[in-house]
């Protein structure tokens, strides 16, 4: 566990956060709020679309964040745990 | 006895029967079980219970009806409360876990290095939880004033009552248990209802499906929604799908103080800090948000049929015609019901006999009004009730009604529980054991926390009497209270080594002024009526920032956290080189742990 490394994982880590941050922001600030009036004008599924993103889609972008967040993080801290070891070995 | 309260009495002493039981069941042992959730509890187990803790009355009562009333405005409600979640689990809970934290103060205080530090935490967390108190006793109150169709105030001293009993004794232990099986009752009540309403007016069972799909028997085939549209328009009122809250500023503004503020609930974060690893921890907010998402995104359509069965239900011709109101003398049985309680009250203008519900502060509607010989909106109608009064609106089955008291009691309950755990933790753990007497044993340590319970219960029963508003406006100032004060201090102490202990307190403290002045500025110092501040002459009227109302202000108040923590930071000591090395080995070590239990 050196502090490169440790750093390494940080600086990667900080990277999927940005990434998921911008996404979520993306489907609620963005489509549910900014942009509502032009996506309003699209219809989709008997609701309009920016509607639908403000009360339906910015939550199910939301929940899917929080999983990938959680496989991806998961799947970083078993690469570095990996090497972690090699490292000792 | 009627059908109704037979079912009444019999679900909702069912369920306290539950409660009491798991209470009993699965006792606490230690301090730390008294404080903390089991963590040897199930990911989605946890997800159950925290979703209990934080569906409060403001998500089961208000929210539809704020849905109903607002329509598209009332989407901030829905993004900022599970967006929080989003920012809970990629920003905050996870490390804190890492941090090894027990309560939110103390590891504020722990962090900033200074007691200091932590007494102005456990202020924050005390005026946060407090604040959202309020908003569940004046739910309580609600459901109360339902069941026994009493009037809202002596409603809600019942509920205080019940509330100080459960707390007392042994209400908290085996808190977890309890909150899962009510998370059980208050998502079955809703989903239920939602469906029997969606059968009712469009035959299919999906809420969400039901309103985009067209009316039974409705000949030109519009979907519900878009019905809506044109019906509220018709009387005058704000168009339902593309009406904004305010400004789109105002929007924005308002879901990020919601979102920030739900990140740093100190009863929902102290939640994941016992979870066995930094992995579960992820999961369980995942799980969390599931449980959440099931409710709110049944609540649009949940909200567009409540408003579609109101209108309804008090016209007897086409909508927005002369003489199509329904006569006063012909109401029905719910609205008598509701009107015991004085949450819904009709005055009749015009004197003519008829309840007319028009929106009246609309100018292009006024001529139309005018000819129809309408003197104003007559009837006044609480968001809070408008839910519970559904089921009888739609002449849904007794005992939906009966199964909707349950869960709203269930919701309200099961968060007044989280929230005085953490006020307990607060006073007993942080302040008493932490800074004034650290010999304290644990027994006094316990005995202090029910006190704390006990005076939290009596105070927030107090204040409930005037509530700011509905429940979900008096949490809303509680969570812009958590967002101008605890997140950015959380935040700025993870993700940064250089915010100091002084930077820390000048910014939480220039958060909490700054927000609770402009939310006393519009409700009333500690919300008592008459002593609001406005001063319109000098350009301090309603909404005065920009167009913010003051339930939107805390990204504001975080903002100025932010920027006064960094300047004063700055200008003094960084952090000790112990500290800063704390944080930068622990918040990445996430993958050292891999395996470990």
């Amino acid at each position: 566990m050196t502090p490169e490394k440790r750093a390494d994982y940080w600086r990667a880590h900080l990277n999927l956060l940005t990434l998921l941050l911008f996404i979520g922001f993306g489907a609620s600030y963005g489509c549910g709020i900014l942009l509502v009036e032009p996506l309003n004008a699209l219809e989709f599924g008997g609701y309009r679309l920016g509607f639908w993103f403000a009360q339906q889609g910015s939550l199910f972008v939301f929940v899917v964040l929080v999983f990938v967040y959680a496989v991806l993080m998961q799947r970083l801290d078993r690469v570095y745990h990996a090497t972690d070891a090699d490292d000792a070995a | 006895m009627t059908p109704q309260a037979l079912w009444t009495y019999g679900i909702v002493g069912a369920t306290f029967a539950l409660y009491i039981g798991l209470g009993f069941w699965a006792r606490a042992g230690s301090i730390r079980e008294f404080y903390v959730a089991d963590g040897s509890l199930h990911p989605l187990a946890n997800g159950m219970a925290t979703a209990a803790s934080f569906l409060s009355a403001a998500s089961f009562l208000s929210l539809a009806g704020l849905l109903a009333l607002n329509g598209y405005g009332g989407s901030v409600l829905l993004m900022g409360w599970t967006g929080g979640y989003v920012l809970l689990a990629l920003l905050l809970a996870p490390y804190l876990r890492q941090f090894g934290a027990v309560t939110v103060p103390g590891f504020i205080g722990k962090r900033y290095a200074a007691r200091s530090v932590r007494v102005v935490a456990v202020l924050c967390l005390l005026l946060i939880s407090l604040t959202y108190l309020i908003g569940q006793m004046t739910g309580i109150g609600v459901a109360f004033a339902g069941f026994f169709g009493l009037s809202y105030e002596l409603s809600v001293m019942i509920g205080v009552g019940l509330v100080a009993i459960y707390a007392l004794f042994g209400g908290m232990k085996g808190i977890t248990y309890t909150q899962i099986a009510q998370y059980v009752v208050l998502i079955f009540a809703y989903t239920v209802a939602a469906i029997f309403m969606a059968l009712q007016l469009t035959g299919q069972p999906i809420p969400q499906l039901a309103l985009a799909s067209p009316l039974l028997n409705d000949p030109n085939g519009l979907s519900l929604l878009y019905q809506l549209d044109q019906v509220v328009t018709h009387l005058g009122f704000q168009h339902y799908s593309t009406h904004t809250l305010g400004s789109t500023f105002n929007m924005f503004v308002y879901t990020l103080s919601l979102m920030i503020g739900t990140a740093g609930l100190p009863h929902i974060l102290m939640r994941f800090f016992t979870v066995p690893t930094v992995a579960a921890v992820r999961y369980s907010i995942g799980w969390t948000l599931v449980c959440l998402v099931l409710l709110y995104a049944t609540a649009p359509a949940m909200g567009a049929m409540a408003r579609w069965a109101l209108l309804n239900s008090i016209h007897t011709g086409p909508i927005a015609e002369e003489h199509s109101y329904l006569l006063y003398a012909e109401r029905p049985e719910w609205f008598k019901h509701w009107e015991a309680t004085g949450l819904l009250t009709f005055t009749d203008h015009n004197g003519d006999g008829r309840i007319q519900y028009y929106d009246d502060r609309n100018p292009e509607f006024a001529v139309k009004a005018q000819e129809f010989g309408w003197e104003g909106n007559e009837l006044v109608l609480n968001a809070d009730v408008l839910i519970l009064a559904m089921p009888e609106i739609a002449d849904l089955p007794d005992w939906v009604l009966a199964l909707m008291i349950a869960g709203a009691l269930a919701a309200a309950l099961a968060t007044t529980a989280g929230l005085l755990l953490a006020i307990a933790a607060a006073l007993a753990h942080d302040l008493m054991k932490g800074v004034f007497a650290p010999n304290s044993s644990e027994k006094m340590e316990l005995l202090a926390g029910r006190l704390a319970m006990l005076g939290a219960v009596l105070f927030a029963g107090y204040l409930s009497l005037h509530p700011p508003g509905v429940a979900a406006e008096t949490v809303a100032f509680a969570l812009s209270l958590a967002a101008a004060t605890l997140f950015p201090a959380l935040l700025l102490g993870i993700f940064s080594t250089r915010f100091n202990q002084y930077g820390a307190i000048a910014g939480m403290l220039t958060g909490l002024m700054l927000t609770l002045g402009y939310i006393f500025q519009h409700k009333g110092l500690f919300w008592i009526p008459n002593t609001t501040f406005l001063i319109p002459e000098i350009g301090m009227g309603p909404n005065w920032l920009f167009g913010l109302m003051p339930e939107a202000f805390g990204a504001i108040g975080a903002l100025a956290n932010i920027a006064v923590a960094w300047l004063v930071s700055n200008f003094t000591t960084p952090p000790p080189q112990q500290i800063q090395h704390w944080i930068t080995t622990r918040r990445a070590s996430a993958y050292c742990d891999v395996g470990e239990k």
